[in-house]
This record gives structure tokens, C-alpha cells and sequence, in this order.
């Protein structure tokens, strides 16, 4: 799966370069499918188990295994890969094919897609991990390769020229960095806690979650309330650091907004989803009990992240940005479905995570063929794209809709799980984040307007529709959300029995309705 | 005569040797000094090596000297290169380190 | 025949894929239209037969079931794609197919100049696709889809001319105060699910009885909100006016006969949960006689044609959710209302659309004057709409609107007189707005302007493709009320469904009476108008009027309130918070930042880069580690 051999191709060669990572990555894909297939739903919960002694001394092992929610999540990764080294065909082109100088000193296209590359295994291996020491090391190592992909290959477009841009590039790779690693420093400190605690009470010290899972699940690992509390504090901030929950989201917009849109694509559609899949495999599988007890401290800021995102969104005048605050707003809420505890809430977490991936993956790309065409970021250098570009501004006007989850498209099943999950348990909390659909249809809407409709502005004029390679992207992206949309149930299959194991981690039961309905009568 | 006496001369030796590195200017002074504070240590270790009746100490002070001994080689090299480029050997004019 | 229903949403669907997906293929582009006209006929024809086996069977034996698949199945959550057809259904079926291929037919001719006519043909078979489904569906969560469905394509279709600021701003309006509603479904759907554990409507409405009042009222005002954005009802009515600004038959499929009353099915389908609260049902029946009042003063004041007619529809749509909120003395009369409207309302619009054509897209009423020469098939169509709509006995509205007067008064007590009273009231601010309509567009002097390109309207009647549709829709509002209405053909049509009572007027009050007092009020409301606009010459800029009439022009306010109360406020909010994200939340961050790098800076200091510094240091932390050890010793 780490197959980064991409980097050793000599610089003359840079179309080779591109189809070699092409092909890695839809091979990667190929091998990610026939997991999903050969997956077992109604088998055991961690399945093609891989188990090898890595750091013997500290019982660090090298220990693979999916269950059913991961198996969706490493599906999406392998999916959305192609299509961001698709989109990113011509990003790291060094500029004007001309410039000699940049050529010479290294060889950004060979490094550009080597580093997605690298990104792509990490975050499979994160997905796959079993281990937790493990886990934490690709969990750290992929912000390496993230780190020089939005320093070193920003987006150019910005509107106090270049040397602007490369400044506010360096400042937010800086602080994705720093972010990110604050928090998985003191998410290393809480899982040397975690392995003392076993080396303690069960002899010799493990890592390995199944281990971990089964010593709580038959006693022989007692944690005292405050060590765990202590200890799922630790993971949490660093997950919600990647998740990014509020108040810690700061990084994101900085981020998405000056890296290229397929980068930006990697770090909200892929990236991101390690934090709150972590959330739902460590936070709540291995402390239960602390789970439950900074569930209401997590959903209110959860519903903070939902409206305070959706809020921010609609004050944005950057299209990137905009769409980064959107993002903010969505793991809002899948943090939501994810801490209600309910199954419908997990169930929508987990569909939520995937479809997600996609609408943003669509929008972003989208909106990065659109920047690409006319070198601005600001909503207000557009109007009237709709009548130059018809078929960009129909696929923009997709992506926005299931960014607003509109029923029909995958987004709206996962959000409506997670709405009812949430407001099972807690109906005040479901009501008030409600209004982030209508503040979604705001901010989406108004970003339509002002780009795509209207008369049709000078520089505008011009913009050539989508391309041949473009629309190649974009089609089977948009024709996951509508068959998502319409027919969840091979997802959800996958899905429902994980969450099950999840649910009984965290012993906790779905609230009965008040009523036992009758019967429906189908004949 | 008691062996302590010879500890005391050991530490006034080392002392006026750190001074000497303190506050001079002279690289070739401060490498003396250096090397001052060398063979004071070298008389401590050879005064505990007698008092303790074994011969680790007198060990230790040749190793000492072997290594004392590379280092005036390397340290009057640099010396030299230093004041060919400067015309001085002022230990405060190289002060490229900071920043 | 199960299958068949299945059918009728896919023909439609599949239109709007091929005419969306397909603009590059130039035989689609150009044949498009016809592709379209004929998906939704056959839709019509598939409804027609359905109805005719339904007709076959007994009246509680009619309803039809057709489960497709599991939509989303997760643990303890069961959403089905599953249809229903039931009579209700089967009439709206009827209704949106009827009418919808009929303003397919119309389109074919008024888009005919529009180079864009493929997409909008793509549009609007999605509408009739999204329709369909939203009537069709056998639990709430799939009417959702349709519900949105139906949203999305007002939102294209009132925003197809978006090269017209107004029109993008219009159509984002729209959606926008749409989901306001649909927040109101989505909650009712969750409040179902947390307390029935499913939101299919046989089991829910199975089970009304099992639990509390205060529940069911929550549900039902929910679905009440649902009812007020999708039918434009006070207080979620503001974006109906707007939404004029879409092509003329859009104004007409959509805004007029079928979406809009997307709430009225909805408030009847669960009718059995308004039952049990009847706290709800009274708001229900408040919501509506305030819109139809609201709608017919609005109605009064508009200049634009199309607005004019807007206010009427937003009226008209009042009455409907009145008679839903009635319960089963109403159930059947809205229903009924909705079908008759449906039918001179299309016409209506249809009319004046064939008006814009042939005066150069103007919309200005008093830049009309004295057409009825010139476009006679118009103005006999329009004319029998305007009749029906003013509730002429004989015509169709008269038997709709008749009937829900006296189901109001039916309802009794003091209640009853008020809601009687407001729509007695109602009819005749009615037979006042539209026959000045009338009056100002084909009667009285020519007031013709050049259009903004210096060209004099040359009006003329419009392509047969467009009058076909007209005379059809004139023909059922002439015929449908008195159809529906002989041996209370409709209401037993519907019985088996919704239910029905007859309604018991108040002491002192007796069917010939109500009938009378409305015929009175339709009477003085219509000579009021020609007071004002047949006998006087229609002044070509609108005089300055009352305050009333100021404020109605502007939609009561409506707009001007939403704009201080809300959108005002949201916009100092996202302003106030991209700031503070900026400044406290990232300053926060980068304050800290700041704080390590001036520690950092003051640290440097030390490193000056004196060997003789750096040896000092390096005496200092042996003479301190020496003394510390020794220190350790001695303690």
C-alpha cells in the first residue's frame, strides 16, 4: 500500500510521473474494493487481521484489522485519491514551463504526488491501525508529508500577488502544523498513560486495542474514574484538534484556504476524517465511561462548531474559505451523531464521514476549476458564470445542494440520522441544530448567487466550460451522491453491525419510543 | 606531607586558570588558561590516585594529557587560522555566533 | 397496477436526466421540448388508468401500496421508498399530471424564443417528478424528498432567467424561506420517530391516540410551519411575491396550482394528529383566515399582474388551510377548493401570460387597457376564470368557497362566526382585486408604452399551442365545481380517506343564507371595483393612496420587517463573528504564539557570542551542580 516510489522518477519525466501515481492510486483502490467485498458484515468485528511484533520491548505491535466503519472510511480515501491526483493534473506544473531556476533545485511534480501518496497510505494505515501506539505514529507522521503539500504547493491566486500568497502559505502550513502537533503531543502523553496503566494491572504493558478491549470488558483492567477521564481528555483534544471542533478550528480555513483545491480536498475529505473516526474507535471504545461523562461538554460544542461555522461561512468573500467553514459546520455535526450515543447517531456519524468526503470533494474541486480560470478567490470577482460555463456552474449547483443536504442526495440520509439520533436523547440539542440547515441553504445559496448568477462580468466573460479530464472528475462523483442518496443500504449494511459493537462498548441502549406502533399493513 | 595540601594547590590552580578564561582577551592566554585548568585536574587525580592507593587516577590524568595534548594541536591550528583572517586574537572579535 | 405507480414518477425523472444531462447532444437540444410534453402525458395517461381501476374497485378497497425498497435501514430506524395511492392521492395525481401537461403544452409555445428551453423543459419535468413523489409517498421522510424536491425546482425555475439580479435573488429567497419550513417537517418527522418509533403514516395515524396531547399539538404545529413555507401562509409568505419572477407558466404549474398547496395535502394527510389537538387545528384555522385576508389586500394594491394574482393565490390558499383546519366538516371542501383553484388559477396565470407575450413582457397593468378586441380567446378564458375565481354560482369556485364559508360558520360558537365572518369578508375583498384586474387589463382606454427598446406593443393572440391549454383549463373552471358538487359526487370520493361530517350551521343561520350573504358580498365587492376602475379612466401612474394601500404595496411590510428583525441582525452577527473568529480565536492562538517568540527574543540576549560569556555560563552551572550535589550529601 506504500508504494512511493513515485519521487524516483527522474524530472524529464513528469507525465510519467503523474500516471504512475494515477495508477497507485487506482490500484490502491482496487485493493481497498476487494476489502469492502471480501468484508463480512455479520462476521467478527475486526476482520483480515494482520499482527506482527514490531517494537517487541514495549509490546508495540504491528496490528492491522478493519471493522465495518473503517472499511467505509479507507473505500472513501482509496476513491477520493484518483480524483485529487485527477484535479491536481496540472497544480504542481512548475510555473510557466519555462522557469528553469525552480526546475533545477527539486522536482515539485514528482514530489507533489508522491507526497498525496504518502498522505493516502498513512491515513489508510491510521484507519487500519489496531495498535494504538501505532495509530498515534501515522497519525503524527501524516502531518510530514501534509506540512510541505500546503507550504510548497499554495494556491498562487491571491489578491495582494504572489509573494502574499507564499507568506500566507508558509503562516498556515506553520499552523497546521503547530496545531496538529500540539495535540498529538499530549494525545502521546495519554497513550504512555494508557500503556503504564496496563503494564500495571495486566502484567505486562500492551497496546493493542483488542487486548485493551477485552481486559475492560471482563474486569481485568479497572481504570479509576480520574485516570480515564484524564486519559480520553488527552485523545480527544487531539482528535478534535484534527477534527477541528471549536474553538480549535482556526487551522482549517488558514489551511484549506492556501493550499490547492485538491490539497484542501486531501486535508477535509481524508485527513480530518481520522479525527473523528478516532473519536468513535479510541474515545468511546476505550473510555466509556469518560465518554459519557464529557458528553455534554462535547455536544455543545459541537452545536457551537455547527452554527458558529454555517455563521462564519456566510460572512466569508473567499470561496475556499467559505467552503472551510462549511466543512467546520459539517463535522459539527458528525461530532453530534457521534457523542449522542444512539445508533441512528453512529450510523449517520459514519455515513456522514463518507458522504461528506464527497460533497466536499465535489464542491472544492469544482470551485478550484473555477479559480484556476480566472486567478481570484473572491466571490466578488464573479457573477453570471452560470450563463459562460453552464456545465461548471450545474456541477458547482450539485455540490452545493448536497452541501445543504438536499433530500434525494447522499448527505441528507446521514444528516437526518444524525438529527434523530441526537435529538432521541436530546431534543433541544436536535432542534437548535436544526438551524444549521436553514443556515446551510444560506450560505450555499448566497454563494451560488453571487458567483454563478447575475449579469455576466467582464472578466468573467471568457471562462472556458469544463474540460473533458475535469468532467471525468466530477461525474462519478456526482453520481455516488445521487446513488448514496437513493439507495445507503450497501453502506449502511457494512455499517450497522460496527455500530452495534460501538454501542455495546459504551453500554448504552437506544431510547424506546413512547408508543409501540401497530403494524403497518403490507400485504 | 599531607596530600590535601595538594588538592588546595589543585583548585588555586584551577581557579586562576577559569579566571584566566573569563577575563582575558588573548585566545593564546585563554588557551593557556585552558590548559592550566587541565593540569590542575591533572594533580587532583594524581593526589586522589596516592591517597586511595590504587592507580585509576594516575590512568585517568595520562589519558588526560594524551587528549590535553591533541587539543593544543587542533586549538593553536584554529588560532592561527583565526588571526590570519583577522590580523587579531581576541577571543570578543569572533563573535559570528550570535545572533 | 402496483407497478404502474412506480412508472408514473419515473417517466417524468427520466425526462428531466435526459433533457439535464444530455445538453450536448444536438438532437435533444433541439427536440427537447416535445420530450418533455410528451414524458408528462404520459404520466397523465398512467394516472388515468390508475384511476380508472380505482374507479373498478369499492371505495375502501381503493388505496394501493407499492413498496420499492429499504432506503435506509439502520438499527431501531426503518425508512422505506414505498408509495401509497390512496383517493387523495389519486386526485392530486390527477390534478398535477392534468394540469402539468397541459402548462407543457402552453411552455412549448411561450418559451418557444428561449435558447434555453431544453433546460427549462429538464426543470420542469423534475418538478412533476418531485411532485409526484412528494403525493405518492407512503411515509414522511420520502414526502420529504419530494417536499424538497418540489422546493429545489421553484428555486431553478423561478431563478431560470438568472441573468436578472432580481430573478437569482427571487429564487434564493424562495429556497431560503422554504427551509425555514422545512426545519418545521424535519423536527415533526424527529418528534414522530422519538415517540411513535416510525413516521410511516398508517402506523402513525394508527396510533394517535396513544399518547399525549402536548406531543401531538408539537407535532402538529411543526407540520403547521412545514404547511406555511411550502403555501406561502402568513408568516412565511413573503417569498411568493417574489417568486413572479419566473417564467410565466412556472407562475402558473407551480405557484399557483400545484406546489404551493404542497401544504394544504399535508395538513390533510395528517389530519388524524390535528384531530387529537385541537390547540393545533385552532392555530391551523387562524393561520388561514389571516392569509386569506393578508393575500387579499396585497391582492388589491399590486400594479404587476402577475403580483396581483400572486396575492390571490397566497388568499385563495388561506381558505384551503382554513377548511384543512376545520377537520372533517373542511378536509373534503379544501381538497375540492384546491381542485377548482387549480384549474381557473392555471387558467388565470396562463391569461396573463399570454398578456405579457403579446405586450413585449410588460407586466404593468396600467400600461394595459382595452385588450379584450385584440386577444379574444384570451380575454374569454381569462374572463371565465375571473368569474370562477369570484365565486359566480354556477362557475366552479362558487361551489368550493360556498362550501368552506359554511363549514366555517359550521364550526361554531364564537370561533365560527369570527372565521365565517373573515371569509365572508374575504370573498368579497376578492370579487374586488380581480375584477379591477380585469378592468385595467381588457377594458377601459389603451394605455400602451413603448417598451424599454422603443418598441410599441403590437398585442395578438397567442399560438394555438397556448390558447389549447387555456380553453381547457377555462373548460374545468367552468364545469369542475358543479361537477364535483351534484350529489356530493367529491366528498364521498374522498370519504374513506380523510372522513366526513356534515357540518351543523349556528342557530339562526341556514345554508340559503351563507349562500346568499356570500353571492351579496361577491356582488359589492365586484361594483366596488367598477366604481373605482370601470367608470373612471385608470390613471397611468399609480396615485400616491392611503397608508393601506402603501403598505400593501410593499407586502404589508412584510419584507421591510424581515429585514430589520432578521436579516439585518444576521448580518451584523456573521459580521461581529468573522471578526471575533479573526481577532479573539485566532488572537488567542497567535497571542500565545506572540508570547513564546518575545520569551524566545529576550532568551537570545544571553547568546552574545562571547566564548568568554558561554564560560562563565558553563563555571556558573558546574559551581551550581557541585553545590548541589553537595548540598544532596549533607542533607
Amino acid at each position: 500500500m506504500g508504494a512511493i516510489a513515485t519521487a524516483a522518477v527522474p524530472a524529464a519525466r513528469r507525465e510519467l510521473a503523474k500516471w504512475l501515481a494515477l495508477g497507485v492510486s487506482l490500484a490502491t483502490f482496487v485493493l481497498a474494493a476487494v476489502i469492502a467485498v471480501r468484508f463480512d458484515p455479520d462476521g467478527d468485528r475486526f476482520q483480515l487481521t494482520e499482527s506482527r511484533a514490531w517494537i517487541a520491548d514495549f509490546g508495540v505491535r504491528y496490528e492491522l484489522g478493519v471493522d465495518g466503519i473503517a472499511v467505509v472510511l479507507v473505500a472513501l480515501t482509496a476513491l477520493l485519491v484518483p480524483f485529487v491526483i485527477l484535479a491536481g493534473w496540472r497544480d504542481a506544473d512548475p510555473a510557466g514551463g519555462s522557469a528553469a531556476s525552480t526546475q533545477s533545485r527539486w522536482r515539485p511534480t514528482q514530489g507533489f504526488f508522491a507526497l498525496i501518496l504518502a498522505v493516502e497510505a498513512m491515513v489508510i494505515i491510521s484507519f487500519l491501525a489496531t495498535d494504538v501506539f501505532l495509530f498515534y505514529i501515522f497519525f503524527e507522521a501524516m502531518l510530514i508529508p501534509m506540512y510541505f503539500l500546503i507550504g510548497g504547493f499554495g494556491d498562487k491566486a491571491h489578491e495582494h500577488g504572489e509573494e502574499e500568497a507564499a507568506r500566507q502559505r508558509s503562516y498556515a502550513a506553520v499552523k497546521f502544523l503547530l496545531y496538529n502537533l500540539a495535540g498529538g503531543l499530549i494525545m502521546l502523553a495519554a497513550v504512555i498513560g494508557l500503556y503504564a496503566a496496563t503494564s500495571d494491572q495486566l502484567g505486562a504493558g500492551t497496546f493493542s486495542l483488542q487486548e485493551i478491549l477485552q481486559a475492560r470488558g471482563n474486569g481485568e483492567l479497572e481504570l479509576s474514574t480520574n485516570t480515564e477521564r484524564l486519559l480520553f481528555l488527552g485523545f480527544f483534544f487531539a482528535f478534535a484538534v484534527k477534527a477541528p471542533l471549536w474553538p480549535l478550528h482556526t487551522w482549517l480555513p488558514n489551511a484549506m484556504g492556501e493550499s490547492t483545491p485538491p490539497v484542501a480536498v486531501l486535508i477535509t475529505a481524508v485527513v480530518d476524517k481520522v479525527g473523528t473516526f478516532a473519536m468513535l474507535r479510541f474515545c468511546l471504545g476505550l473510555f466509556p465511561e469518560a465518554s459519557d461523562w464529557a458528553t455534554p461538554l462535547v455536544l455543545v460544542l459541537a452545536l457551537v462548531s455547527i452554527l458558529y461555522g454555517a455563521l462564519l461561512a456566510i460572512g466569508q468573500r473567499d470561496i475556499k474559505r467559505l467552503i472551510a467553514y462549511a466543512s467546520i459546520s459539517h463535522f459539527g455535526f458528525i461530532i453530534l451523531g457521534i457523542f449522542a450515543m444512539t445508533s441512528q447517531g453512529h450510523s449517520g456519524a459514519t455515513l456522514y464521514m463518507v458522504n461528506h468526503g464527497i460533497s466536499t470533494a465535489l464542491l472544492m474541486l469544482v470551485a478550484g476549476f473555477l479559480i484556476s480560470r480566472r486567478g481570484s478567490r473572491l466571490i466578488a470577482d464573479y457573477g453570471g458564470v452560470q450563463k459562460v460555463a453552464p456545465v461548471l456552474a450545474g456541477t458547482f449547483l450539485v455540490g452545493g445542494l448536497a452541501t445543504l443536504s438536499l433530500p434525494g442526495l447522499a448527505p441528507f440520509v446521514s444528516e437526518f440520522l444524525v438529527l434523530v439520533g441526537t435529538f432521541s436523547r436530546y431534543p433541544v440539542i436536535g432542534i437548535i441544530a436544526t438551524v444549521g440547515i436553514v443556515l446551510a441553504a444560506i450560505y450555499v445559496l448566497v454563494l451560488y448567487q453571487r458567483t454563478m448568477t447575475g449579469p455576466v462580468t467582464e472578466k468573467v466573460a471568457k471562462l472556458p466550460d469544463l474540460r473533458v479530464r475535469e468532467v471525468l472528475v466530477v461525474a462519478p462523483l456526482i453520481a455516488l451522491l445521487v446513488g448514496l442518496g437513493v439507495y445507503p443500504k450497501p453502506l449502511t449494511e457494512i455499517v450497522n453491525p460496527a455500530v452495534e459493537h460501538t454501542m455495546s462498548d459504551v453500554q448504552k441502549t437506544d431510547p424506546e419510543p413512547d408508543v409501540t406502533p401497530v403494524e403497518a399493513a403490507h400485504e | 606531607m599531607n596530600p590535601v595540601n595538594y588538592l588546595y594547590l589543585s583548585a588555586l590552580l584551577f581557579t586562576i586558570g577559569a579566571a584566566g578564561v573569563v577575563i582575558r582577551r588573548n585566545a593564546i592566554v585563554v588557551f593557556m588558561c585552558v590548559e592550566l585548568m587541565l593540569n590542575a585536574g591533572n594533580l587532583a587525580l594524581v593526589t586522589f590516585s596516592r591517597m586511595h592507593g590504587n592507580l585509576d587516577g594516575q590512568i585517568v590524568a595520562f589519558f588526560t594529557m594524551v587528549v590535553a595534548a591533541a587539543e593544543v594541536v587542533v586549538g593553536l591550528a584554529i588560532i592561527v587560522s583565526v588571526y590570519r583572517s583577522r590580523h587579531s586574537a581576541s577571543v570578543d572579535d569572533a563573535a559570528l555566533m550570535k545572533l | 397496477m402496483e407497478s404502474l405507480i412506480g412508472l408514473l414518477v419515473a417517466a417524468p425523472l427520466l425526462g428531466a436526466a435526459v433533457l439535464l444531462c444530455g445538453g450536448r447532444i444536438p438532437q435533444i437540444d433541439r427536440t427537447g421540448h416535445w420530450l418533455g410534453t410528451v414524458l408528462a402525458f404520459t404520466s397523465f395517461v398512467l394516472g388515468l388508468v390508475l384511476f380508472a381501476d380505482m374507479l373498478g374497485k369499492d371505495g375502501e378497497e381503493r388505496a394501493l401500496q407499492s413498496h420499492l425498497f429499504t432506503w435506509v435501514p439502520v438499527e431501531g430506524f426503518q425508512a422505506d421508498a414505498a408509495f401509497q395511492l390512496d383517493q387523495l392521492s389519486m386526485t392530486f395525481v390527477l390534478l398535477i399530471t392534468g394540469v402539468g401537461s397541459l402548462i407543457h403544452l402552453y411552455s412549448v409555445g411561450y418559451m418557444e424564443h428561449d435558447e434555453r428551453r431544453r433546460r427549462f423543459f429538464g426543470y420542469l419535468n423534475l418538478f412533476l417528478a418531485a411532485m409526484l413523489l412528494l403525493v405518492l409517498a407512503d411515509n414522511f421522510l420520502l414526502l420529504y424528498v419530494g417536499w424538497e424536491g418540489v422546493g429545489l425546482a421553484s428555486y431553478l425555475l423561478i431563478g431560470f432567467w438568472q441573468h436578472k439580479p432580481s430573478a437569482a435573488t427571487a429564487a434564493k429567497k424562495a429556497f431560503i424561506v422554504n427551509r425555514v419550513g422545512d426545519v418545521g417537517l424535519s423536527i415533526a418527522i424527529m418528534l414522530m420517530f422519538v415517540t411513535f418509533g416510525t413516521f410511516a403514516f398508517e402506523p402513525v395515524m394508527n396510533s394517535v391516540g396513544e399518547t399525549s396531547e402536548g406531543k401531538l399539538t408539537a407535532i402538529g404545529l411543526m407540520l403547521l410551519l412545514a404547511a406555511c413555507g411550502k403555501s406561502a401562509q402568513v408568516p412565511l409568505q413573503s417569498w411568493l411575491g417574489d417568486a413572479m419572477e419566473g417564467p410565466t407558466p412556472v407562475s402558473a404549474l407551480i405557484h399557483a396550482a400545484t406546489m404551493v398547496t404542497a401544504g394544504v395535502y399535508l395538513i390533510v394527510r395528517s389530519g388524524a394528529i390535528f384531530e387529537a389537538a385541537p390547540d393545533a387545528q385552532l392555530v391551523v384555522t387562524i393561520v388561514g383566515a389571516v392569509t386569506l385576508l393578508f393575500g387579499a389586500i396585497v391582492g388589491c394594491a399590486k400594479d404587476d399582474i402577475k403580483k396581483a394574482l400572486a396575492g390571490s393565490t397566497m388568499s385563495q390558499i388561506g381558505y384551503m388551510v382554513l377548511a384543512a383546519g376545520l377537520g372533517p366538516i373542511g378536509y373534503a371542501f379544501a381538497i375540492m377548493h384546491l381542485v377548482t383553484h387549480g384549474f381557473f388559477k392555471a387558467g388565470l396565470f396562463l391569461g396573463a401570460g399570454s398578456v405579457m407575450h403579446g405586450m413585449n413582457d410588460e407586466v404593468d397593468m396600467r400600461k394595459y387597457g382595452g385588450l379584450r378586441k385584440y386577444m379574444p380567446v384570451t380575454f374569454v378564458t381569462f374572463g371565465l376564470g375571473y368569474l370562477a375565481i369570484i365565486g359566480f354560482p354556477g362557475l366552479s369556485g362558487f361551489f368550493s368557497k360556498d362550501a368552506i364559508i359554511e363549514a366555517a360558520f359550521a364550526k361554531g360558537g364564537t370561533q365560527g362566526w369570527i372565521l365565517g365572518g373573515a371569509a365572508l369578508l374575504g370573498a368579497a375583498i376578492t370579487a374586488y382585486y380581480m375584477t379591477r384586474v380585469m378592468l385595467m387589463t381588457f377594458f377601459g382606454e389603451k394605455r400602451w408604452e413603448p417598451d424599454a427598446n422603443g418598441e410599441m406593443p403590437h398585442p395578438h393572440e397567442s399560438p394555438r399551442s397556448m390558447t389549447i391549454p387555456m380553453i381547457l383549463l377555462a373548460v374545468g373552471s367552468v364545469g369542475a365545481g358543479a361537477f364535483f358538487d351534484v350529489g356530493e359526487r367529491f366528498v364521498h370520493w374522498l370519504e374513506p380517506v380523510t372522513g366526513f361530517e356534515h357540518g351543523h350551521l349556528p342557530e339562526g343561520l341556514s345554508v340559503a343564507m351563507v349562500t346568499g350573504a356570500t353571492v351579496t358580498c361577491m356582488v359589492l365587492g365586484v361594483a366596488a371595483a367598477w366604481l373605482q376602475y370601470g367608470r373612471r379612466p385608470v390613471p397611468a401612474a399609480a396615485p400616491r393612496g392611503s397608508l393601506l394601500t402603501r403598505a400593501a404595496r410593499r407586502d404589508l411590510l412584510q419584507d421591510d420587517f424581515n429585514h430589520v428583525a432578521l436579516v439585518k441582525p444576521g448580518e451584523y452577527l456573521t459580521r461581529g463573528l468573522v471578526y471575533l473568529d479573526h481577532k479573539l480565536v485566532d488572537g488567542i492562538v497567535n497571542g500565545t504564539a506572540a508570547a513564546f517568540g518575545g520569551l524566545s527574543g529576550r532568551m537570545r540576549r544571553i547568546q552574545n557570542g562571547y566564548a568568554r560569556s558561554y564560560a562563565v555560563s558553563m563555571f556558573g552551572g558546574a559551581v551550581v551542580l557541585i553545590a548541589a550535589t553537595l548540598l544532596m550529601r549533607a542533607v
